[in-house]
Order: structure tokens, then C-alpha cells, then sequence
């Protein structure tokens, strides 16, 4: 196999006649060359540096690309050396550097002040937006009443099947899971108390108020609103988002709308789901450890949790499910047509969509303090 | 093999599944030269082009660039190999999380150079090369038009200043003035830098002023290769409808009258 003219390397000469010092530089003389051999460029420097060398002979180098040129060039202090003889198309490489003005660098500053203040100037922005979202999805509510034949009702299915019939059995798994868990743990205290039979009223209570509907949110909001928002910004990207304006289709009927509908729906119905998934998970656990049979917990559990519960997790659920759809949908339209500012918006999504969602939850709390207690 | 030729084609097949894409192709391409790969949509030539980076493995056959099989090359080899193999791609393909500055330096710095000095100035004189500003080295590639991103990617593929130079459409989507740069611009640099050149492209213009080479695939197969003159007496069918219709008479006419 014969060597790749690539490999031919720069090679340096020394000669010393006369008492005079000469250098020849011969061969190949490029970046790469010259970047796998960074002595050669410490030895020309040295050799600058003794003022002994009278002649530069260059008429042996094959090749010279501009960045070899340039190393020369700086090695020689940003100057052509006395006695340098170079092939005449070599020399207009050199003038090249001669002439080049270098503009300024960037400055890299990092100031405190500016970037707090435009970190709370995008947040009052972002909340703007969301309001101006959630005001535009009345309007179109109200104009698709007047006009039902224009309801997005294809969308709509898709997303209901892709974001709830698709997310059940994840759901109920981590329903499920969490159940035992939590069931096993308060166990464990009982037992101490003797109060084996109120671990129907803390997993009634805790699961159908609390822990199915947020369980069932952050799930969602991490499954469907990451896909919601990256869906969006790739239509972005491919210019679908323009083939609708253009064809004078709105994108909040067709795409924000659609996503808010089928979440708020299906929403409670998955916090359902997740409910019974985890009081299995208990009820399983707690036949295990306490031997509270089945019987006893399905027929207690009316008595101890009181209707109004049930209530409550479905309504904040319906909530959830609005909020997560119009976060997810408000930075899918942030998206611009970049690799890096899809990641980041859809990071941002998952993220301001989970706290959102605990932020109601906690607001429910405290506006149903008094309500549902046993 | 030979070291004369930078692109050796041997017994090209290439398939999708049941569907032939290329027939036997054979291509031997010398160094230093300029060739336009032509044929109608959809007959294999951006896969020809693919093969030639080393993206795509021909079914059969065997591909030499500069003079190595693409078979037989191991990794750091072949990486070696395409540090002297710049390739532009249709929709330029800048990396879009860094800015013009970064994405020409970034071949540079993947090569080791580590002085920021030498990396600005050679940044700077190509991007003076295809014709930037020094204030575009700051903008994103979200930012930039058409053109410029296609400006700005042939100075990242040209910064390590390749022996082999490969453009998928280098002038698809720029108008006629900036597609008439673009041929001015590669044809100084070729005196300059004397690299070989493989393009893929329906630019009648660039045949003419600019490739010493064409190669015409139709049929899945190659139907003629050769310089320009030789090529348009060719017979076949695909090349009498694209070298002869009215607008590439219009074109070539003007070549003879400008030309004698």
C-alpha cells in the first residue's frame, strides 16, 4: 500500500557553512503537518531568536497552505526574515498575512445586573404570553360554539389517544407501585399503635385527594407536554406552522386547542385510573402486613373518605390537565428553528409544567382546607 | 493502487432493499480536477457523493479516495482521511448551537490547533475569503440567510484547506448573482489551492465555467464521463434532453459566442 500524500511531513534543515547559518525547509508544510510536530515551530522560533541564521531557503517546500504560512509568519515575528528565498506563488500567501487587519475579539463580560433584569423581563413576558393563550383559547371556544361544524374533533381523538389511552399502563404502574409503598410504610407505624384499621382512611384520603391526581399530572406533564412542545417546534423547523398561517388555518384552533380539550378531558379520568391502581397496590400490601382482607377495605373505604374528596381530585385534575396543555403549547411556539433552543424549551416545558401543577395543587389545598374531612 | 487519482470507482451496485440504485458504476477521477455530477432527480447522486464520504457502503464494489479503499481504512485512518476530505452539504449543516466563528474554527480545534491567535486569523481571512464581514462571526446560524449559511459552510469546509473538496448542490437556493460569486470564488481558490473538486449539481452554469470533468448518471447507471465537449455528444436519451433543450443551448451558445 503506498503512503497518502498526506503523510508526507515538513521537514527543517540546518546548515551551518562558512560560518554562515543557513535553513532549508523542504517537504510538505500544512496545518495538519505541522500541528502533529509542534517542535518544528519552537525550533524556527529559536532559531529567529539567535539572529545567527543569514538565508531561508523555501524553494524546496511542495506545498504551503495558508495556516502553514501563517505559523511561519508568527514564528518569524509577524515579519519575512532577511535572506529568504521562496517560490513566487508561495510569496502571495505571505503578503495575505502582511495585510490582514485582525477585528477585535469578543469581549466575554458577565454582568449581574443586566442578566437579572432579563431573567424577570422574559418570566413577565412568559406570563403575558400564557395569559394572552388562555384568553385567545376562550375566544375560540366561543366562535367554535357558534360554529360546532369547525371543531378540530380528528385532533382531538388523536391526542386523547396518543396522551391518555397510551399513558395508561405507565400510570398504573406507578400507581400501583406507590400504593405498596405507601401502604407498607404506614404499616409499619401502625402496627406500633395498634391502629392496624386506619390504614383504609390514610391511604383513602392521601391517594384520592393528593398523591393519584399529582402523580397522575407530573406523569403526564413529563410524557405528553415534553411531546407536545417538541411536536410543535418541529413543525417549526419544517415550516409547517407557516404552511397553516399561510393557508389561513389558525394554529390555536388546530393545535393549541385540540392538546388543551383532550388533556383537560382525559385528565381526571387518568387520576381515576391512578387512584384505583394505587389503592389496589395498598389494598394488596395491606392484606399482607395488617391482613385486612379485601372485603373490609372495599366496604370501609366509602365510610371513611368522604364523597366531596373525590370531587376534589377529579376538579383539580381538570385543572392540571388545562395548565399542562397550554404550558406544553406555549413553548412549543418559543421554539425557534435551532437544535438548542428545542432542547431547551422543551427542558423548560416539562419543568415549569411539574411546578405549576404543584403550585394549584397547593392552592387547592388551602382553598379546601375546611372540605372532605372526615 | 495508483496515487495519480483522487476518486477511484470500481463495480459500484448499490441497493435499497429490492430497488437498484446504482448499476456497476466505474469512475476514475485524476487529482486537481472538477467534476459535475449530473442526472435526473431521484437516480442515485447524492448516494454516489455519500459513498464517496464514506457515509454509505455500496452493496458491491469498491471506492478508492486518494488512493484508499474505504474498505480497508480503521477508524483513526479514516479520520485522518477525512481531515483532508471537506464536504458541503446541501443545507449547509452548521452546527447550530455555535456561532459563524465557531463553526469555521471548529475543524481547526478538533486537529489540535490550540493557539486562539492563529485560529482567529485563519477564521478571519476565510470568512474575508467567501466574502463575510468580520461582524457576521458573531450571528447564529438561525440568523443568517440562505446564501450566507452556504458562504459560512464552505469556509468551515475549506479551513483545513482539503486535497478533496466534495458539494452536494453547492449552489441550489442562492440567486444568480451569489450562485456567480460562489463559481468565481472556487475557481480562484482551485488556482490557489489546486484541490480536486466532486459536485453534484443541475447548474448548467457551473458545467460550463467551471467543471473540467462531467459524469452523467442515468438509468442507474453512468452513461457518460468525460469534459464537457465530449460529453454532450453523447446519444443518450437523458443526456440529448438536458445538455440539448432550449435553456441549455441558450447557455452553451453564449459560451461559443463568448468564446469564439
Amino acid at each position: 500500500m503506498t503512503e497518502l500524500n498526506l503523510e508526507v511531513t515538513p521537514t527543517l534543515d540546518v546548515l551551518d557553512q562558512d560560518g554562515e547559518r543557513s535553513v532549508q525547509l523542504s517537504g510538505v508544510w500544512n496545518l495538519r503537518g505541522l500541528t502533529a510536530e509542534p517542535a518544528l515551530t519552537q525550533k524556527i522560533t529559536r532559531l529567529v531568536n539567535d539572529n545567527k541564521v543569514k538565508h531561508w531557503d523555501m524553494q524546496n517546500v511542495e506545498v504551503l497552505d495558508n495556516a502553514a504560512a501563517l505559523m511561519l509568519w508568527q514564528a518569524w515575528g509577524n515579519r519575512l526574515p532577511d535572506g529568504l528565498q521562496l517560490r513566487p506563488e508561495h510569496q502571495r500567501l505571505f503578503e495575505r498575512w502582511q495585510e490582514q487587519v485582525l477585528p477585535p475579539l469578543r469581549a466575554a463580560k458577565i454582568q449581574f445586573w443586566p442578566i437579572l433584569q432579563k431573567l424577570l423581563k422574559d418570566f413577565w413576558l412568559q406570563l403575558v404570553d400564557v395569559v394572552f393563550l388562555l384568553g385567545q383559547l376562550f375566544l375560540d371556544i366561543s366562535y367554535l360554539l357558534r360554529h360546532p361544524s369547525e371543531i378540530p374533533w380528528a385532533e382531538i381523538s388523536i391526542t386523547i389517544y396518543e396522551s391518555g389511552v397510551r399513558a395508561l399502563g405507565i400510570t398504573a404502574l406507578v400507581g400501583f407501585l406507590i400504593g405498596i409503598v405507601l401502604s407498607y410504610l404506614s404499616a409499619l407505624q401502625l402496627k406500633i399503635f395498634g391502629a392496624e384499621i386506619y390504614i383504609i382512611d390514610i391511604l383513602g384520603l392521601s391517594i384520592i385527594r393528593e398523591l393519584g391526581p399529582l402523580l397522575a399530572a407530573i406523569l403526564v406533564a413529563g410524557r405528553s407536554g415534553s411531546a407536545m412542545t417538541a411536536q410543535i417546534g418541529i413543525m417549526r423547523v419544517t415550516e409547517e406552522l407557516d404552511a397553516l398561517s399561510a393557508m389561513g388555518i389558525s394554529h390555536s384552533v388546530r393545535i393549541i386547542l385540540p392538546n388543551v380539550a383532550a388533556l383537560t378531558l382525559i385528565m381526571p379520568l387518568i387520576s381515576i385510573w391512578t387512584d384505583a391502581a394505587a389503592l389496589i397496590g395498598g389494598m394488596f400490601s395491606a392484606q399482607n402486613t395488617l391482613d385486612i382482607s379485601y372485603q373490609q377495605f372495599f366496604f370501609k373505604l366509602p365510610d371513611v373518605v368522604p364523597l366531596a374528596n373525590v370531587f376534589i381530585g377529579i376538579g383539580k385534575s381538570a385543572v392540571f390537565g388545562l395548565m399542562i396543555a397550554l404550558i406544553a403549547c406555549h413553548f412549543g411556539f418559543r421554539i425557534k428553528p435551532n437544535t438548542e433552543s428545542l432542547g431547551n424549551e422543551t427542558t423548560n416545558s416539562v419543568v415549569a409544567a411539574i411546578t405549576v401543577v404543584i403550585m394549584i395543587d397547593a392552592v387547592f389545598a388551602i382553598l379546601f382546607m375546611g372540605v372532605g374531612m372526615p | 493502487m495508483s496515487n495519480d487519482f483522487a476518486i477511484q470507482m470500481e463495480h459500484i451496485w448499490t441497493r435499497f432493499g429490492d430497488k437498484v440504485i446504482h448499476k456497476d458504476i466505474n469512475l476514475n477521477l485524476p487529482r486537481g480536477e472538477i467534476l459535475g455530477l449530473v442526472g435526473a432527480s431521484g437516480c442515485g447522486k447524492t448516494t454516489l457523493l455519500r459513498e464517496i464520504i464514506g457515509l454509505q457502503i455500496p452493496s458491491e464494489g469498491e471506492v478508492f479516495v486518494m488512493g484508499q479503499s474505504l474498505k480497508k481504512i480503521t477508524v483513526g485512518h479514516g479520520q485522518r482521511l477525512r481531515s483532508d476530505c471537506g464536504v458541503l452539504f446541501q443545507k449547509g449543516a452548521l452546527f447550530s448551537v455555535l456561532d459563524v466563528f465557531d463553526n469555521i474554527a471548529f475543524p481547526l480545534r478538533e486537529v489540535g490547533v490550540k493557539d486562539e491567535e492563529l485560529i482567529s486569523r485563519l477564521v478571519f481571512m476565510k470568512l474575508a475569503m467567501v466574502g463575510l464581514s468580520p461582524d457576521d462571526a458573531w450571528l447564529k446560524p438561525a440568523d443568517l440567510s440562505g446564501g450566507m449559511i452556504k458562504r459560512v459552510a464552505l469556509a468551515r469546509t475549506m479551513i483545513l484547506e482539503p486535497g478533496l473538496l466534495l458539494l452536494d448542490e453547492p449552489t441550489s437556493g442562492l440567486d444568480p448573482i451569489s450562485s456567480e460569486d460562489f463559481v468565481t470564488l472556487l475557481s480562484e481558490l482551485h488556482r490557489d489551492l489546486k484541490f480536486t473538486v466532486v459536485m453534484v449539481t443541475h447548474d448548467l452554469d457551473i458545467l460550463r465555467d467551471l467543471c473540467t470533468q462531467v459524469a452523467v448518471l442515468a438509468d442507474n447507471q453512468l452513461v457518460a464521463f468525460g469534459p464537457l465537449a465530449s460529453v454532450l455528444n453523447c446519444p443518450h436519451p437523458f443526456v440529448k434532453s438536458f445538455f440539448h433543450n432550449r435553456r441549455a443551448r441558450r447557455v452553451f451558445q453564449y459560451q461559443e459566442e463568448a468564446h469564439g
